[in-house]
């Protein structure tokens, strides 16, 4: 590693009186005191949520309307503070979508537990489950941190969707190919 | 109406007249520490206090938003809080010393104001006569003698308080004021060699300062004493930072190394008695600081107050009345002294804390030999002159 000496020069007099580092000092507080200032007026403007943000997790609906979710409780066995809890239920035989046969219940995660880490996203086969923008939560009780499955379709509303996998499943077994 | 005031028995106008210069000075330096925390937010890029509104007064479209912004609102919810929160007195304090120290803090800071001049007007007898509590021919030693004495709440809070931190904030704090005090006086003695001129009558009352400062036109006496003085003016402004204990020089309170220094005991009201004591002493060093250096009252150089009245009195027939042009003097001296308090502010809010030994290393070593030099070279020069004259 090269050795670089550095002069230290003795200070000069206008330096030793610190008058000209004072003056320069003065005139960039006054340069700053004329600028604008740069707070963020938080609960009016909010910032700009950078893509791929890891905010509440919410359920999603597809473009349809269909709720995703098939209650398959890959989520709530992969999530690391075992902050969701799922009851499975059969779907309804009269129902637009009985052929997926299974769909939640009931879909609580607590907000007290969650840890915001997205393994439940990630792991979904459904693409049932985001992280969206939302990044503040907030109650009285503990009862209120907890999102029930309204709450989190609430907050999900509806992404696009790639697949419609199950409508194209309906549709193979309406011509006989179910497989 | 001027007739049925000055027919009053004096003891009541003194009291009514110093009771509306409270009135002016208290609010002056309460706003102060509104004016602080915004001007310390507008350096840093913040808006700072702007969120304060009273809900009865909400509804008010433009104006009442603007004062908002302006943190107003603040300022009096502040008020209000340091008014009704509760006041302890920790246990092992001297209870006596302890609840004293706010209140002579308060003394020398509002009572020095009694002998600064603030504004000047003609009487009918064409004489022009200051506008001030009392024109005592000792005004600037009073000043001097009686602010010095602010040091003592500091001792006192410092000693009473009865913890390390206090303790050493009082005595940093006495150090420091008796240090700088010396170089203070110092600085403004060749201004009084100057307007007291061999033969004429000696006085050190500021007003007469200020009339030396108020030549028309192109004169001798057109030029502030900051232009012929600028060694002691700026010895002046350093010491009043220090006896002020504005930053750089704010040792006694020095928050990162003595927690609030000597009020750090202190809550409530009366630490905002101290508060308030500091900016009233900033008020009152900048008006005399004004009075001294930058020709009071008086406009612009070679435009006094009294030509600027002549001159209005084209356009507006009343402006020779007393009443208007007492109004316009103080009304330039407070803007003055509001512009001083920005540069204190300013100079807050830009240096670094000097370190206990540099603050008395820079009095003694550098400001006290600079102010004798300058003492001695003025003395000289002022004696020189006179023997041209002669």
């Amino acid at each position: 590693m090269a050795v670089i000496p550095v002069d230290r020069k003795p200070l000069t007099f206008a330096e030793r009186t610190y008058i000209p580092q004072i003056i320069g000092g003065l005139r960039t507080t006054l340069k700053h005191f004329f600028r604008p200032t740069v707070t963020l007026q938080y609960p009016e403007q909010r910032p700009e949520i950078p893509k791929g943000y890891r905010g509440v997790p919410t359920l999603v609906k597809d473009p349809n309307g269909r709720e995703k979710c098939v209650s398959c409780q890959l989520c709530e066995f992969v999530c690391p503070p075992k902050a969701i809890r799922i009851a499975p239920g059969e779907l309804p035989a009269d129902s637009a979508n009985a052929h997926v046969e299974k769909g939640p219940q009931a879909f609580d995660i607590d907000m007290l537990r969650c840890i915001y880490c997205g393994l439940c996203q990630e792991v979904c086969p459904e693409e049932a489950i985001f992280l969206q923008n939302q990044f503040s939560m907030s109650g009285y009780t503990r009862a209120e941190m907890v999102n029930n499955k309204a709450r989190l379709y609430e907050l999900g509303g509806t992404l696009p969707d790639q697949h419609f996998k199950w409508d194209k499943k309906k549709a193979a077994e309406e011509h006989g190919n179910a497989h | 109406m001027f007739d049925f005031y000055f027919n009053l028995p004096l003891i009541v106008r003194l009291v009514v007249q110093a009771g509306a210069v409270i009135l002016v000075l208290f609010p002056i330096a309460a706003a102060c520490s509104m004016a602080e925390r915004k001007i310390s937010a507008w350096i840093q890029g913040r808006p700072g206090p702007n969120r304060t509104v009273p809900p009865f007064l909400a509804w008010v479209p433009v104006f009442v938003p603007f004062l908002q912004r302006l943190g107003v609102f603040q300022l009096a919810a502040d008020g209000g809080k340091f008014v009704f929160k509760q006041d302890p007195v920790p246990g092992h304090v001297n209870k006596v010393y302890f609840i004293l120290a706010p209140i002579i803090a308060m003394i020398p800071a509002l009572s020095t104001i009694v002998v600064v001049p603030f504004g000047a007007y003609v009487d009918s007898a064409g004489k022009l006569v200051p506008i001030v509590l009392a024109n005592l021919d000792i005004g600037l030693l009073a000043v001097f003698a009686v602010s010095s004495l602010g040091v003592y709440s500091v001792i006192l809070a410092g000693w009473a308080s009865n913890s390390k931190y206090s303790f050493l904030g009082g005595v940093r704090a006495s150090a420091q004021l008796v240090s700088y005090e010396l170089a203070m006086t110092l600085s403004v003695l060749p201004v009084f060699l100057w307007v007291n001129a061999p033969g004429g009558q000696g006085t050190l009352s500021l007003f007469d300062v200020v009339q030396l400062q108020s030549g028309v036109g192109l004169h001798w006496n057109s030029v502030w004493f900051i232009g012929y003085f600028p060694v002691s003016a700026f010895i002046f402004l350093v010491a009043l930072f220090a006896e002020t204990n504005r930053a750089p020089f704010d040792m006694p309170e020095s928050e990162s190394e003595l927690v609030g220094g000597f009020h750090t005991e202190y809550g409530a009201f009366k630490w905002s008695l101290f508060f308030v004591a500091e900016y009233c002493h900033m008020v009152v060093g900048s008006g005399v600081f004004i009075l001294l250096f930058l020709g009071g009252w008086n406009p612009l150089p070679g435009l006094p107050l009294t030509a600027l009245v002549d001159l209005l009195h084209g356009v507006i027939p009343f402006a020779t009345h007393p009443l208007f042009m007492g109004l316009l003097g103080i009304g330039i001296f407070i803007g003055k002294v509001i512009l001083s308090i920005f540069f204190f502010m300013w100079v807050r809010w830009t240096l670094p804390r000097f370190r206990y030994d540099q603050v008395m290393d820079l009095g003694w070593t550098k400001l006290l030999p600079l102010s004798i030099a300058n003492l001695v070279i003025y003395t000289l020069g002022i004696a020189g002159l006179a023997l041209l004259q002669k």
